[in-house]
């Protein structure tokens, strides 16, 4: 009977307040993305582990001249000093492994949501995503691995585009974006998975937006590795200014990709064609075994 | 002198485009600013003794260009540095020099009663030497922007608002006169047209520019600037046009230069001729970045620079 009475009372006390739980604050614009997530590497494991092979550039919608920059590039520039430190830029750093805190930053008296910050371990980066009127910088400020970035809500999704950009990887094997790349994020909460999707948008080196997704899950245990010290040494002695490149027409893992998964080498050289499923039959029709 | 006018007219047109606006100032680290929008970039230096301006861009500017140095210090110019003679770097030179002044002493005063009129203007001496003429010849640029103090051997050094200054003598790249200037306690690098972001070098052939020189100069600066942590930051360069950098922008652009000059080589080697090279478009990872739509820094002309600086006998 007791209980009984005291169900009722809490029942119309609800009803007087019209509300579930969170009272008599008013719902505001988005979810709270507050928390430490973690990468699933279910999607591409393999270029997002020990990494793509050499001279595979299928499914990427790069440009010529993006093809010739990669076939240029050789995986010894990572033993330059000043190349071993290079951050992974913000378009590609979400496909790596990483742990993930990202919490709100509010207006002491207001209350007003002025950011979303987000840190990286990996490479120690911290991100703000400005979600007040912060005035876009100039253009002859500097550049930055995180970029400059505005997000709006639309709905439950964090919306974030971002410009400002330093050249950086399309995919690790060689293949870049330009410093004049801007990037649109969305960030999609189901309960406790986050899903990412990027695109990213270069005239120079992509003919068409590349469009990425990662997914990350809500970790209850906080991660234990969110340092990530960089120091560079001389690996290998080399004269002053030495940049290892193939030249033109002379990198010797053109085919290495190609035999090995047995598809035609215009195929491994990517391009906005090979991202659709249309590829497929023009390569049965080309006679690729 | 007519290649010299034609690159005044030049200069003058291309960067009349960016300066339709007003002018854009920022700080960059420091007590050092860059201002933007008069032609090539200017860094200014301010602080109790006064102010330090690196560059002073077009002659038509010069009135706003000393405007936008007023609103950043009241205090008088000291110092011009030039880093090297083209027109949208030292246009700017006489009205910047007008609105400041040196000070002078001991038996220089009452003597030369015009040595503390307006500022000192430093530079190289080859920069000098081809703003001016001998006694008799007309001269390419007036008499008010030439450098008052010229340096022969390989720097100069200033001690000025309380911070250490080099001026380092860069030979035979961009011109034989470029110089970078160094701000230590700032830990800023005034590059001039040794390194740009917004176009391939031009590398002045006429005036002693050569690729070797330009490459030399890239690695020099790389090895003066040190990123902050993370790869980012620390020393800012301030590049002849374009935006604030850091050492891995830099980097990118010397890897860019460092291997078109490797190709190029490479097809000297092979005994291609120039027409063959230009066609074999040794550049084209690189031209949708850094090739001028018109104008200096052209596929066209970086390829032709290098190729023939390549070339000649030793």
């Amino acid at each position: 009977m007791k209980i009984r009475a005291a169900g009722l009372i809490l029942l119309v006390a609800m009803g007087c307040w019209g509300q579930g739980p969170g009272g008599y604050n008013p719902i505001g614009p988005g979810v709270s993305l507050d928390g430490n997530w973690g990468p699933v590497f279910h999607e591409d494991a393999h270029e997002r582990g020990p990494g793509p092979e050499l001279v595979n550039y299928l499914g990427l919608p790069i440009t010529d001249g993006a093809r010739m920059y990669g076939l240029a590039w050789d995986a010894s520039r990572f033993t330059i000093p000043e190349h071993q430190c290079e951050v992974h830029i913000v378009s590609y750093i979400y496909r790596g492994p990483y742990n993930l805190r990202i919490w709100e930053e509010h207006d002491p008296v207001s209350q007003k949501l002025i950011a979303i910050k987000q840190y990286i371990d990996n490479y120690q980066q911290t991100r703000t995503i400005w979600m007040d009127d912060h005035p876009q910088p100039p253009e002859a400020a500097p550049h930055t691995w995180m970029g400059f970035s505005t997000g709006k809500w639309e709905g439950n999704i964090l919306t974030v585009y971002t410009t400002h950009l330093k050249w950086g990887w399309i995919r690790r094997n060689g293949l870049r974006h330009t410093d004049q790349a801007t990037l649109t994020e969305h960030f999609i909460r189901h309960g406790n998975h986050l899903t990412h999707v990027s695109i990213l948008t270069d005239p120079i080196t992509l003919t068409e937006p590349l469009i990425k997704t990662q997914d990350l899950v809500l970790r209850v245990q906080n991660g234990q590795t969110w340092l990530y010290p960089c120091e560079p040494v001389v690996e290998i002695e080399r004269p002053r200014g030495t940049v290892p490149h193939y030249l033109p027409g002379e990198n010797p893992f053109l085919h290495e990709f190609a035999d090995q998964y047995h598809i035609p080498v215009d195929a491994a050289l990517g391009g906005a064609a090979t991202a659709y499923p249309e590829y497929q039959s023009k390569l049965k029709q080309a006679g690729a075994k | 002198m007519k290649v010299f006018g034609a690159a005044l007219a030049f200069l003058t047109v291309a960067a009349s485009a960016q300066t339709s606006g007003d002018l854009v100032t920022l700080k960059v680290q420091g007590n050092v600013y860059l201002i933007t929008g008069a032609g090539g970039n200017i860094a200014v230096q301010t602080g109790d003794q006064g102010v330090l301006v690196v560059d002073t861009g077009l002659a038509e500017m010069g009135d706003k260009v000393v405007a936008a140095i007023r609103k950043l210090s009241d205090k008088p110019v000291q110092y011009i540095i030039n880093t090297h003679v083209h027109p949208d770097h030292t246009g700017g030179n006489d009205a910047v020099r007008k609105a400041g002044l040196t000070y002078v002493g001991a038996n220089v005063t009452g003597n030369l009663t015009d040595a503390g009129v307006g500022a000192q203007i430093l530079a190289q001496d080859n920069v000098l030497k081809r703003m001016s003429a001998p006694t008799g010849k007309q001269a390419p640029t007036p008499f008010g922007s030439w450098p008052t103090e010229t340096f022969l051997s390989g720097r100069k050094q200033l001690f000025f608002n309380g911070e250490p200054i080099e001026i380092i003598h860069q030979p035979a790249a961009h011109t034989d006169g470029d110089s970078l200037v160094i701000f230590r306690r700032s830990d800023v690098v005034v590059t001039g047209d040794l390194f740009v972001t917004t176009s391939y070098p031009f590398i002045d052939v006429d005036r002693g520019g050569t690729i070797q020189g330009e490459v030399d100069a890239l690695n020099n600066i790389m090895e003066i600037a040190i990123p902050g942590l993370q790869d980012e930051g620390g020393t800012y360069i301030i590049p002849g046009h374009g935006r604030i950098c850091d050492q891995p922008d830099l980097l990118e652009y010397r890897d860019m230069v460092t291997i078109i000059r490797d190709r190029i080589q490479a097809a000297i080697k092979k005994g291609m001729s120039l027409a063959r090279v230009k066609a074999a478009g040794l550049t084209k990872d690189y031209d949708g970045r850094y090739s001028a739509k018109s104008g200096f820094g052209t596929a066209d002309q970086f390829v032709e620079a290098v190729y023939n600086t390549l070339s000649r006998k030793k």
